[in-house]
């Protein structure tokens, strides 16, 4: 049996790489959106939501029109002698892009939901918005951004439309698991595309049941219920 | 010790428009729900941005809109205590406590932390978190976080709102005992009557985003000097007025009668009140200021009883009166067995009158 496992390790390198940048980038934008209270709200929040209903061919036409050769980004990376194009770089840009939308509505929605009166409480008392943000901001949201997290995870592990359009499917190097299995299956070889199915169910499936599970244990402690729980058990 | 305050903001209801000063004293800051009392705490405390105006404390410039000075809530060491106390839920109560004390160093910080808990006297909740603590020692928790860091005036936003009537008596008084304490102004919105006669000396009436009344309490409520002062600190007897001559008005809204005052009618129009306990019953109507009246409706409270009077006539419906008058609730069955109509007074001392 010679099955290619290279989708497995190209899907996990590109996802995490993906879901770290989109965790920086989607957590601050979302913070600073949810205190924007501009005339450009809604616009602004709709642009960012876009890559969510697009379908996934044009969000990598978009990306093939900025990194191509032409492209402004693809001009600059040209000065390096790097093409992004058809490189695992740009399977992780479509994932990224893909999946943003999730980690900022949903970490959007977790700011939203801070009491604004503990906020205003912790400036009265001298602490500055950078530690109040760590220190407070995103320990009580914390459950709605490992939510948000986890979503976007799922998301760029299951990409498939853009990133064929920016990243093609090169074995070794840009077919991740869902290109594996389109290509499996319109060669014939069912039984390949089947275990990449399983393993991609299986991975999908059992992050989103942890993070069910982690974020009900979080609003628990949250109540502090579990807190009292633990406490009368160490009293009696 | 020292505020002073001149604030303007537009506001999407009314604009506020604020001014005035204090020095270490307690101020409650009475208005209706919506009246711009936590918009006014939240502007001298540097999380709203007033749209132009001056606030100095202890003569440091906060806030001047002409200098184009803000200093961030950071800056300006005010306390406030917010209305459901706003503890950090994911904090136990020390942590809660030591949170402004970042610049100390640990050891400072350890002992100022176990300062401020024996002051308080919740040492023993130091390692609970908020969520598990009754909403009195949560009260007592918010003081201590406040107080850890030295303000030099406290804001306090309404801070019985939201707890159970008999805690409320106990933890009034707590707050008292706490306050009296303090060199500081302190300033207490609530909407309460009571509760602002019970906590300051000097009460500030806010009636849609501008001060009606800043006096000393018993001034203010035997003499509130404007309309919607009257209103807020509970005066439910309030008409217009014509003046007759210097000691005598005619009250159309209360049957045409003629009122006899102890104080000179200061205004050829304007308008009377009597608070509903300075009616009196009498025997006949041959006293001065006595009218017969009939009642037109009742309405119960646990320990007082509200009679609604209509002078002269009987009444044609329960919305047909005139006047409110408050009785203790022992008096309310002989009052009721009487055949209508019976006598009141209206205290002539008891009168005051009031722009609109």
């Amino acid at each position: 049996m010679n099955f290619d496992f290279s989708p497995a390790l190209i899907s996990i390198k590109v996802t995490l790489i993906a879901t770290a940048v989109v965790f920086c980038i989607g957590l601050a934008t979302a913070w600073r959106m949810a205190n924007y209270r501009g005339r450009w709200q809604g616009l602004l929040d709709s642009i960012l939501t876009l890559p969510l209903v697009l379908p996934p061919t044009v969000v990598g036409f978009g990306l093939l029109l900025l990194i191509g050769k032409r492209g402004p980004i693809g001009c600059f990376f040209r000065i390096f002698d790097v093409n992004i194009v058809f490189s695992w770089y740009a399977a992780v840009l479509a994932a990224t892009v893909v999946s943003f939308p999730l980690m900022y509505k949903t970490a959007k929605a977790a700011f939203e939901q801070v009491d604004a009166n503990i906020l205003d409480a912790a400036r009265t008392l001298g602490v500055s918005e950078w530690e109040l943000f760590w220190k407070i901001t995103v320990p009580l949201a914390w459950p709605g951004i490992a939510a948000a997290t986890t979503l976007s995870f799922a998301r760029s592990l299951g990409e498939f439309g853009a990133t064929l359009m920016v990243a093609g499917s090169i074995p070794g190097k840009t077919a991740t698991i869902p290109i594996a299995i389109y290509f499996a299956t319109s060669g014939g070889d069912m039984r390949s595309a089947l275990i990449w199915v399983i393993i991609i169910f299986a991975i999908s499936l059992s992050v989103m049941v942890a993070n069910n599970y982690w974020e009900r244990y979080q609003i628990a402690l949250r109540q502090g219920r579990l807190l009292n729980k633990s406490m009368k058990g160490s009293k009696g | 010790m020292s505020l002073e305050v001149d604030l303007r903001k537009k506001l999407a209801e009314f604009n506020l428009d604020i001014r005035f000063s204090c020095g270490e004293e307690i101020i409650s800051i009475l208005g209706a729900s919506g009246a711009g009392k936590s918009m006014l705490l939240k502007s001298i405390a540097g999380l709203v941005r007033p749209d132009e105006g001056r606030v100095v404390l202890n003569g440091r410039t906060i806030y001047d809109s002409a200098a184009n000075v803000f200093a961030t809530p950071q800056q300006r060491r005010i306390g406030f205590l917010f209305q459901n106390y706003a503890l950090f839920p994911h904090l136990t109560v020390a942590q809660n406590i030591a949170f402004g004390l970042g610049r100390l160093d640990k050891e400072a910080r350890r002992r100022r932390v176990m300062e401020m808990l024996e002051k308080f006297h919740i040492v023993e909740l130091k390692d609970r978190y908020p969520p598990q603590i009754s909403g009195g020692q949560q009260q007592r928790v918010a003081l201590a976080r406040t107080m850890a860091v030295d303000p030099e005036i406290l804001l306090l936003d309404e801070p019985f709102s939201a707890v159970d009537v008999y805690l409320k008596n106990q933890l009034q008084k707590e707050m008292f005992d706490f306050l009296k304490q303090f060199s500081g102004p302190a300033l207490f919105v609530t909407h309460d009557i009571d509760e602002a006669y019970r906590l300051s000396d000097r009460i500030l009436v806010l009636h849609r985003g501008k001060v009606e009344a800043m006096e000393d309490k018993a001034n203010l409520f035997r003499r509130p000097p404007t309309l919607a002062g009257a209103r807020i600190t509970g005066c439910r007897n309030l008409a217009a007025y014509t003046r007759l001559n210097e000691y005598e008005i005619e009250v159309e809204d209360w049957g045409n009668i003629r009122l006899h005052s102890e104080q000179a009618v200061p205004l050829e129009r304007g308008f009377v009140g009597i608070r509903s306990h300075h009616l009196y019953q009498i025997e006949t109507a041959d006293q001065v200021n006595g009218f017969p009246v009939w009642i037109a409706d009742t309405s119960d409270a646990p320990f007082r009883m509200t009679f609604y009077l209509k002078i002269g006539a009987p009444p044609a419906s329960p919305e047909d009166y005139h006047l409110c008058w408050e009785v203790a609730r022992p008096r309310r069955q002989a009052i009721l067995d009487r055949t209508p109509p019976f006598y009141v007074q209206l205290d002539p001392a008891a009168l005051f009158y009031m722009n609109d």
